[in-house]
């Protein structure tokens, strides 16, 4: 019986962890559903990329309030994660505050933890104010009605809901070790929870160990069911914001890729020694004939795919779209969190049919992002500079407008004309080549 | 009729010389009336600094930008083999461009197709030929006026060229005054992406007029433009706003070259 908590605790550990590892192996699956490419080179840069932006938070202080406050969650999420060590510890062997041995070091930890702790209760109320009472433009925004904008608010809460069990957890434990009650030895200090302590004055000591027990119970339950919520979550850039800064691309942000399918048909067409009736090269069977730009999930490359899985939907991107600001239905946010809706929709298809992708006769474009959408970017890139964890909505836009330009011939009607004359006479007016130089002459 | 030199560089190539830079005119500076004169501004400047350059002329084609924005991605790399195959015959080595959207595409884009280049905007050599001491600026009439520079996209954000066409407009002893959004903040003239040359999305403004709305907040005297497209967008948008009798948009090599009485 005495092995009774141990016991449970590994069986919830291991439930917890397989779970989430369980899901983590689909959102790989699914991030690999995307077109392969290589982001590779030039590591220092991207290590220096991931360092500042991901670590650093560096595109977070640009707005200094939201930047500032989110530092703190930050920091507090990350560094309060060490007691978490501390708590496994004990869960599984029955000890208690395993690391009180450090002695002076270990009371500055906790004493760190809980003003840290505070920090991100302070930080969390401000966010759950701006969204709620404040009702900043880019949280009341159309894109995030229903689910995304309960999931932010969930998150909210339960962030504060943990911080609380953390500090009441101390205090528990603060107010028995001052009566030197059972194994309730002095470790750590208290800087806030202290101010709670005094509640538990008077209070039957077998009643405050329950208390401490319970709420020792329900941090470490809550960690694990939050770790769980990530993944059904916008939440997930908590870890994905390190391989999406690491993967982001490194161009200059005006460089658009060029398509290599493309290269290959474009050299044939010029090259004067080719074959026009030649047969084309025997082709795999088996091979899908590439599309030019994206109709689909898995015509975008993998970085999209995980930019999709990154984006914590704050918004920053739409609310600095010319685009949006002056009422087009482009939302540079909303090409994220459909690219990933239309992903999960995929996986789920993917796993209802034993590990094959069954069409559904449904497309991320047309069943999620309009080609009004599309054709309303101006691509003058302010959605990737302001996104804090680099992800690229333009590109997701000019992948499409690839599909519907390419392979549906579906352009405006003027941007038909445009390409005409530049194809005519290498200039997007109707204007002849040959007069090119008149200018020259003219008053 | 003024007197221009311009020479081409078949005509470079026929007297054996190689210019030091190959002038890209682009389409909206061979054709478009307004952005005509920021080329012959840009050509005053040159002739007078003696710098050595010559242009395609007839040879020139579009770059391919506003059909690789548009999604044709087709016509874009048949525009850029041609260009690349014209460029490499020549020998080019370094290309200026007034137009952003140019310089964008042949200094990021061609590389992969076979054309190196060193390749820079006009802000940037004008920038170099003062640095280098072949330009002198002086305000002129532009002592005092308070100037604000609009950012193009694809200079600024796509290119990260903030400083150039700034210190070109302190060095006229003006007041350059920021707006509340700019360099990477700033807000795009609503003209690129192809937009240029379809009708905007539905929605409750255009853009153009929300960028001059920024511009004239901050009460300038001129509107500086480093690219014609947004020259276009601005200027429209200060008639838009009935402003045009106070309220110039001039790009910075106009600033440069008025100012010097060019």
């Amino acid at each position: 019986m005495a092995y009774l908590d141990n016991i449970f605790f590994v069986i919830l550990l291991a439930l917890g962890g397989g779970y989430f590892a369980m899901n983590v192996k689909k959102l790989i699956r699914n991030i690999k559903l995307g077109r392969d490419i290589n982001r590779t080179d030039n590591p220092s840069a991207r290590w220096h990329n991931m360092a500042l932006i991901a670590l650093g938070q560096s595109k977070m202080v640009r707005r200094p309030v939201a930047g500032i406050l989110h530092i703190f969650v930050y920091v507090g999420f990350v560094i309060i994660n060490i007691e978490v060590l501390e708590i496994v510890i004990d869960g599984i062997f029955g000890t208690h505050r395993v690391f009180s041995f450090l002695g002076g070091f270990y009371s500055f930890l906790i004493g760190s933890f809980e003003i840290l702790a505070l920090l991100v209760i302070v930080a969390v109320v401000t966010f759950l104010i701006r969204r709620n009472i404040v009702k900043l433009k880019r949280f009341i925004h159309s894109d995030l009605k229903g689910w995304p904008k309960s999931d932010a608010n969930y998150i909210l809460y339960i962030e504060t809901v943990l911080m609380v069990f953390f500090l009441v957890m101390n205090a528990a434990d603060y107010h028995l070790q001052l009566l030197g009650f059972g194994d309730y030895h002095h470790a750590g200090a208290f800087p806030i929870s202290q101010f709670i302590q005094p509640i538990f004055n008077g209070m039957d000591s077998g009643v405050v160990m329950m208390i401490e027990r319970a709420v020792w119970w329900m941090h470490i339950i809550g960690i694990l069911f939050f770790l769980n919520y990530l993944y059904y979550s916008k939440h997930l850039h908590i870890l994905l914001a390190f391989p999406n800064t690491w993967y982001a691309d490194l161009n200059p942000k005006g460089q658009f890729d060029n398509l290599e399918s493309v290269t290959n048909e474009v050299k044939l067409m010029m090259d004067p020694n080719a074959d026009p009736f030649a047969a084309a090269p025997p082709a795999d069977e088996n091979a899908v004939p590439q599309k030019f730009g994206a109709q689909d999930v898995q015509d975008l490359n993998w970085v999209q795919l995980m930019n999709a899985y990154t984006c914590t939907e704050c918004g920053r991107c739409t609310s600095s779209c010319p685009a949006n600001i002056t009422g087009k239905k482009l939302s540079p946010r909303k090409i994220m969190m459909d690219t990933r809706d239309r992903l999960e929709e995929v996986g789920r298809n993917i796993d209802a049919n034993k590990g094959v992708f069954v069409p559904d006769n449904k497309t991320l474009l047309n069943d999620y992002i309009t080609p009004e959408e599309l054709w309303a970017c101006t691509s003058c890139n302010a959605c990737v500079e302001e996104c804090p964890v680099n992800i690229s909505p333009l590109s997701i836009i000019i992948d499409m407008r690839r599909y519907l330009v390419m392979e549906q011939s579906a352009a405006p009607m003027s941007l038909n004309a445009m390409m005409t004359n530049v194809e005519n006479n290498g200039a997007p007016w109707q204007y002849s080549q040959q007069d090119r130089l008149n200018w020259k002459n003219e008053n | 009729m003024e007197n221009l030199t311009v020479p081409t560089m078949a005509e470079m190539l026929a007297t054996g010389q190689q210019p030091e830079v190959l002038f890209w005119v682009g389409c909206a500076g061979s054709f478009d009336d307004r952005a005509k004169k920021i080329t012959k501004a840009f050509v005053r400047i040159l002739n007078r600094a003696g710098v050595s350059f010559a242009v395609l002329g007839t040879e020139e084609s579009c770059t391919g930008d506003p059909a690789k924005r548009a999604g044709n991605e087709f016509l874009f790399q048949m525009q850029a083999m041609m260009n690349i195959e014209v460029l490499n015959a020549y020998e080019a080595k370094k290309i200026v461009t007034a137009c952003p959207h140019c310089f964008n595409t042949l200094k990021n884009e061609y590389p992969q197709l076979g054309g190196q280049y060193e390749v820079i905007h006009h802000t940037q050599f004008l920038k170099s030929l003062l640095d280098e001491g072949r330009l002198t600026i002086e305000g002129g009439q532009f002592k005092g006026k308070k100037i604000t520079f609009h950012d193009p996209c694809y200079l600024g954000r796509a290119n990260n060229i903030y400083e150039a066409p700034r210190d070109l407009i302190e060095k006229l002893d003006a007041e350059l005054v920021e707006m509340k959004r700019s360099k990477a903040n700033g807000l795009c003239c609503g003209a690129g992406g192809a937009q240029m040359f379809k009708d905007a999305e539905p929605g409750n403004k255009e853009v153009n007029i929300e960028r001059t709305e920024d511009a004239l907040e901050t009460q300038p005297q001129i509107i500086a433009a480093a690219c014609p497209f947004c020259n276009t967008m601005m200027t429209d948008g200060v008639k838009a706003k009935e402003r045009e009798a106070d309220v110039k948009v001039m790009d910075v090599a106009e600033l440069i070259a008025n100012a010097q009485d060019l």
